[in-house]
């Protein structure tokens, strides 16, 4: 199962992103072969529709499930009609690298 | 006294407060649907569930689900009929919020398959999740959470927006 989780720099030790549209960097994580994927967000500066577009692009990579810190209404609407879980983390303070272990034990 | 009734769980709400009938006084009395018996006729007729899924969705036995269901096709009935007005109200409701909370790592996440139930946090794996209930909206700042609705057990948490009269 693929996750995409938001992150605010390119390393397993930078912290989640607390939004989603405009996050820096996207992770991709494949919890099957523990494979690693960091992507810049392309939206990040957009004015208008960086939700929507994200999520295109998230969606894109076949995840299941998408952990950050917020999401928008917008945002959830596109999600639930794709049939992909948000996991909100509301205090940004943990890394991407405590998101990937926590998926792991609960695999 | 008798048992009381479960909470049904409503996903949608209805967009309008009812109907009326054309050419007919304006003053009939009409028929007091419950809001559970209208998300019934939506559940097994529009988006045409079996009786048992729709029970499921609803969170209540499959017998009580076909009263619900039958009791709503009467009273369609009997406004068509008699040409009465009819008004979505009250029922024993808690509405369906979506969001979960994990006790054990803090997030929050959606369950987006409604059949089943929700049994571990979709992050940390742990069984300590609750339903997240947002009642902001509806009355005061305070944040209530519930822990009801686990497994579709405990019967009358105050938390969880439960709403006998609208």
């Amino acid at each position: 199962m693929r996750v995409a989780i938001t992150a605010t720099g390119n390393s397993l030790e930078s912290k989640v992103d607390s939004r989603f549209g405009r996050c820096s960097y996207f992770v991709f994580y494949d919890t099957e072969s523990e494979s690693v994927e960091f992507l810049p967000n392309a939206n990040r500066e957009s004015v208008e529709g960086a939700g929507p577009a994200s999520a295109q692009t998230v969606a894109s990579k076949g995840v299941q499930k998408v952990v950050s810190g917020e999401f928008g209404a917008k945002v959830k609407a596109i999600f639930d009609q794709l049939q992909i879980q948000l996991i909100m983390v509301p205090d940004s303070n943990r890394t991407v690298a405590q998101i990937i272990e926590m998926l792991n034990k609960s695999k | 006294m008798p048992r009381q009734k479960l909470m049904r769980k409503i996903d949608k709400l209805p967009t309008f407060k009812g109907f009326k009938p054309i050419g007919k006084a304006e003053d009939a009395v009409p028929v007091v649907m419950c809001l559970e018996e209208y998300e019934s006729i939506r559940l097994s007729d529009y988006i045409n569930l079996s009786q048992v899924e729709a029970s499921v969705v609803m969170g209540v036995s499959r017998p009580t689900y076909t009263r619900i269901y039958d009791m709503a096709r009467k009273k369609i009935a009997q406004a068509f009929i008699e040409g009465k007005p009819i008004v979505f109200e009250g029922g024993k409701v808690y509405f369906d919020s979506d969001w979960f909370h994990c006790n054990s790592c803090d997030c929050y996440f959606d369950h987006l398959r409604k059949e089943i139930l929700v049994e571990k946090c979709a992050l940390c794996g742990s069984s300590m999740i609750e339903q997240f209930v947002d009642i902001r909206k509806e009355a005061d700042s305070s944040e209530i959470r519930c822990a009801g609705r686990m497994l579709g057990l405990t019967k009358g948490c105050r938390g969880c927006g439960i709403l006998n009269n609208i």
